[in-house]
């Protein structure tokens, strides 16, 4: 006997694993369990063998390996004993991982416990190779199994139905020698083996069209009055469910039914009569009847058209929809959905209980409506259901918000009969859920009221009153100051008033009032006040006599710490101090922006064109007139243009909304594209992505003009230089803004690689050790920051076994490339580096951090250091 | 067909694991450790179907039903009708509760081969063999009568077995 087979009974081993309070307990009595079961097989312990294959089960269900113990079940299968083959068959189930010379090995097992003449033993083994039957098996045992079909025990005859059904899922082949037989099963009146046949039939069907033609005509008019028979009849107790009789045995009917009569006229006429019984007759207030009347639905829908049936169908999936249980809710908009192919005019009909749905408590039978409801719009009820939507909008759950804001506009602008419905609805929308818009959804706003010219002055004056009341709302805020600096002068005069609206009196300043107030409220982001820099500059030229204040508010921005802000600060107020007479030209109105090459591009099917790839490029939603003949071109240019990787959408469309060029530039990369090359010194005026880098024609172009640095305006030039990352909020050569201005020269090219460049940290020093952190982005992924640790080594002696470690909290990821060795000589003579990636997911949230541990051996005794590196610039 | 019943309690611990297509013991795991991270998410008042399609495919679904500590979980396709499968656990849960007289979550722990046997008896194959739970109770009796009297295997005697001859 073997020292661990002292054996503990399957009871106790359960109250052991039970009983541990850790995973690494239980591992611990689970490796022991395990090191005896061996142990018993290695021995050919007998005694215990299904005890120990018992035990495995237990094991197996908690994830653990028992390979080991699929033997065991073969030897247990072949025993004589009853309950030495349950277990047995039972562990072939579980454990089993379809290595087929185990398969094997079972077949011969198998085909004697198939002919043995206990029904139990029978069953057993059907039950097992329904379960786990091979190809192999299948052709093997087939024989036996279609024998069993005939078998004088009913429970015998029902596993070897579906014991066929993986049989023939198995090789398609034997599909036929299974007809016959499943035809006389089929008129057998024991329910348990006619739901099975059932099954069986059905699968046949599927996997055979002769099989599917041969019971079409041999078998319906059977099916259906069994059916008939089900449904009339009295109460049968055993298969009774909650009062319902045998409810699993009319839907098998009903689906067998379905397959019979699918594409198949004269069968479907065949089923009409009963499944209007079933569909009248079938009580409705227990879930075993909805079951019933919900595979009646299916089948009604797919077989072929009786459009009195469909009706009825699709009203019972219409009283589904009132139902209380969440479930047949559930399950009714499931079906509506396929039901709309079919008979969408009955489906509309619902049309309002299905919108009742969008309300329900429920979160996933909401998102359900809302997609029917989505399909079930059309050109004609579009106005009605997306009034009732949006007032919905009001009352929702903030978490559904942003899908139901999605398809509302989505339905807007799919379906909207004209512009004036259109930018109402989307004001709406975005007054009630602007922070829930996507960008590409104002972008095409505003593209569509560039459009309307009639309709300027009334949603100019519409937008004013939407952003008093919803001010918090992001996306209204910035359609607004769009629209008020680009047609403020149409809020003054009550210009193109519209029959339905009421005059309303703005002043100017109380114009200049909105955008200062957006500006200035603390939780705009950088893309609401860089538009609200440009709406004031527009401002300032159509109100000439708001123009003091205006610039005091511009002047405001010009110590922001956001590079991109301060830079556009100093430049308007610059334009509205010094250059009066081309002020009028530059912020003139904005040419109409094309709707067909904006939805084409959104859409995807104009190849997008080159975008901010930098990372650091600030997409300007928003800018000045081109002047038709100056070589003001690149005014405003703000795309870094660089050869990036096709962009799906929205950002391109916005620089097109600035008039910006987006220059398909074929300079390699790294290198910024210089601007095209023009004699005008305007030309680069306020450009922010451009440097004089590397292109022929402009190089000396702008030198040129750099020399003569007399005038301001080449100074300004200037300020064209490399884009510095706006997020490093240093001064960009550390003078004032003003004595940037006012004469300069420009900044050398400075050759950029990728991205911007990070100035490196001491992110740990202590009296032995210093690491020094590195840092590089990868433009295409802004989360990712990529980190090379450098590690000195301050002492006079040399450490060994050096090895590094960080832990980082959840929202960072962070993966540690191998180190460069692990000698650090000593006194700083060498270092170590290794490199660190870290995906922040909360990147410009949250800072990245880590802590750290260092162990090294100092004279072969072993050393920690351990620390906290919070210093890492918040941009990264 | 049914792709899986799964047992587990409140805590995630799987009381019952049986797929009916092959899956190695590392991906059972992940499924039961997924799924149950759904469920216990999952608010009260809501309906008892999960889309499975992520771990199972398209077209799959998770019906689940709590019965006092513990989930009962049946992945199905869409062959199945969703309220049958309800109903189904329904007879399930009977049976058990038949089998052990107030069944509770020890029973399963202790006996779950005898769980095992029992589902057997209402689903072979991934296909429902029987709903009518006093058969089952029937054919499990029968099968514990034979386990307690291995000898008598020729002579099965005829108050147990459901004999209904051709």
């Amino acid at each position: 006997m073997n020292p661990f087979s002292s054996g503990t009974r399957l009871r106790d081993m359960i109250r052991a694993i039970r009983a541990c309070k850790t995973a690494a307990e239980e591992r611990a009595v689970v490796r022991k369990e395990c090191a005896s079961i061996r142990a018993a097989v290695s021995d050919n312990d007998n005694d215990y063998r299904h005890r120990n294959l018992a035990k495995l089960m237990f094991i197996h269900m908690l994830g653990y390996p028992t390979h080991f113990g699929q033997m065991e079940c073969l030897k247990l299968i072949a025993a004589p004993g009853f309950p030495e083959k349950r277990i047995g068959y039972l562990g072939l189930m579980l454990l089993l991982d379809e290595r087929q010379e185990v398969l094997m090995l079972v077949t011969n097992s198998l085909k004697q416990d198939l002919n043995h003449t206990n029904q139990y033993i029978v069953g057993l083994a059907l039950c097992a190779l329904g379960n786990i039957c091979s190809a192999e098996m299948a052709r093997d045992l087939a024989p036996e199994v279609e024998r069993l079909l005939q078998f004088r025990d009913p429970n015998v005859r029902k596993k070897a139905a579906l014991c066929s059904i993986r049989i023939v899922k198995k090789v398609p082949d034997l599909v036929e020698n299974f007809v016959n037989p499943v035809a006389s099963l089929l008129k057998e009146k024991h329910h348990g083996v006619l739901l099975t046949a059932m099954q069986l039939c059905a699968d046949l069907c599927i996997l055979s069209e002769e099989a599917l033609e041969y019971f079409k005509k041999r078998c319906t008019e059977g099916l259906v009055k069994v059916l008939k028979d089900a449904v009339n009849s009295p109460y049968a107790p055993e298969y009774d469910i909650s009062g319902i009789a045998d409810p699993f045995l009319q839907i098998r009917l009903l689906r067998l039914l379905r397959i019979l009569g699918h594409g198949d006229a004269d069968a479907s006429d065949c089923m009409n009569d009963v499944l209007a019984q079933v569909a009248t007759k079938t009580e409705s207030n227990k879930n075993a009847g909805n079951a019933i009347l919900y595979e009646c639905v299916e089948t009604i829908l797919s077989i072929e058209d009786s459009g009195g049936l469909r009706v009825l169908a699709i009203n019972i999936l219409g009283r589904f929809l009132s139902n209380r249980d969440n479930n047949i809710r559930y399950v009714a908009l499931n079906m509506l959905m396929k039901a709309i192919s079919v008979d969408g005019q009955a489906v509309q009909r619902h049309r309002a209980t299905i919108l009742e749905c969008v309300k329900d408590s429920d979160a996933s039978i909401r998102k359900r409506a809302l997609e029917l409801v989505y399909l079930l719009v059309n050109e004609s009820n579009v106005k009605p259901l997306t009034k009732e939507l949006i007032d919905y909008l009001e009352v929702s759950d903030q978490d559904f918000k942003g899908d139901l804001t999605a398809r509302i506009c989505s339905i807007v602008e799919k379906l909207s009969p004209d512009k004036l419905w259109y930018i109402d609805q989307m004001l709406k929308v975005l007054c009630e859920a602007g922070n829930y818009v996507k960008d590409e959804v104002w972008h095409a706003l505003i593209v569509v009221i560039t459009n309307a010219s009639n309709l300027h002055g009334y949603t100019v004056r519409s937008l004013y009153r939407a952003i008093q009341t919803s001010v918090d709302q992001e996306a209204v805020v910035r359609v607004a100051v769009w629209c008020i600096g680009e047609y403020g002068d149409l809020l003054m005069n009550n210009t193109g008033m519209l029959d339905l609206e009421e005059p309303i009196t703005v002043t100017e300043s109380d114009a200049v009032d909105v955008i200062e107030l957006a500006i200035k409220r603390h939780t705009s982001d950088l893309t609401t006040r860089a538009m609200c820099l440009i709406a004031l500059l527009k401002l300032s030229s159509r109100f000439p006599s708001s123009s003091q204040r205006i610039k005091d508010i511009v002047t405001q921005s010009k110590g922001s710490l956001l590079l991109e802000l301060q830079q556009r600060s100093i430049e308007f107020d610059s334009i509205i101090e010094k250059h009066q007479n081309l002020r009028a030209a530059l912020v003139e109105r904005m040419p109409v922006l094309d709707e067909a090459t904006y939805s084409g591009r959104r859409s995807g099917s104009v190849p997008a064109a080159v975008s901010t790839s930098q990372g650091n490029a600030l997409h300007l939603p928003n800018g000045v007139a081109k002047m038709a003949d100056a070589p003001l071109l690149d005014l405003l240019d703000l795309s870094v243009d660089e050869p990036a990787a096709p962009n799906s959408s929205g950002g391109n469309f916005l620089q097109d909304l600035l008039g910006a060029d987006i220059s398909s530039s074929s300079s390699q990369s790294g290198k910024i594209q210089a601007q095209k090359s023009g004699t005008d010194v305007l030309l680069d005026l306020l450009s922010t992505g451009s440097a004089p880098a590397q292109n022929g024609s402009s190089t000396p172009d702008i030198f040129s003009i750099s020399q003569d640095n007399k005038t301001s305006i080449s100074a300004l030039d200037s300020l064209s230089s490399p884009m510095v990352p706006p997020v490093q909020a240093s001064p960009i050569t550390g003078g004032s803004p003003m004595d940037l201005l006012d004469g300069f020269g420009p900044n050398p090219p400075v050759p950029k690689d990728n991205g911007p460049a990070h100035p490196p940290i001491v992110a740990f020093e202590s009296s032995s050790l210093k690491i020094i952190f590195n840092f590089s982005k990868e433009p295409e992924s802004p989360q990712t920051t990529l980190i090379e640790a450098n590690f000195t080594n301050k002492s006079s002696e040399v450490y060994t076994d050096f090895i590094f470690q960080a832990a980082v909290p959840k929202f960072l990821q962070l993966h540690l490339e191998p180190a460069s060795g692990n000698t650090l000589p000593s006194s700083s003579s060498g270092s170590i580096t290794q490199k660190l990636r870290v995906t922040n997911n909360q990147h410009g949230k949250k800072s990245i951090m880590m802590r750290i541990r260092i162990s090294y051996k100092l004279n072969g005794k072993d050393m920690l250091e351990e620390g906290q590196i919070s210093n890492i610039p918040r941009d990264l | 067909m049914i792709r899986a019943v799964i047992v587990m309690n409140d805590q995630g611990k799987p009381r019952l694991v049986k797929f009916y297509e092959h899956q190695p013991v590392e991906k059972q795991q992940e499924i039961i450790r997924s799924i149950y991270g759904v469920l216990c998410s999952r608010a009260e008042n809501v309906s008892n179907f999960v889309q499975a399609d992520s771990t199972f495919g398209p077209d799959t679904r998770l019906v689940y039903k709590t019965f006092a500590t513990l989930y009962f979980i049946v992945i199905f396709d869409d062959s199945e009708n969703e309220l049958a499968i309800l109903d189904l656990m329904q007879v399930f849960v009977e049976t058990l509760d038949k089998c052990f007289s107030n069944v509770c979550e020890l029973d399963i722990v202790f006996n779950f081969n005898k769980v095992h046997t029992i589902l057997d008896e209402i689903i072979l194959g991934g296909q429902v063999i029987e709903m009518s739970s006093s058969e089952v109770v029937k054919a499990v009796d029968g099968i514990s009568w034979l386990e307690k009297n291995p000898n008598s295997i020729i002579r099965v005697p005829k108050s147990i077995s459901g004999w209904q001859g051709r």
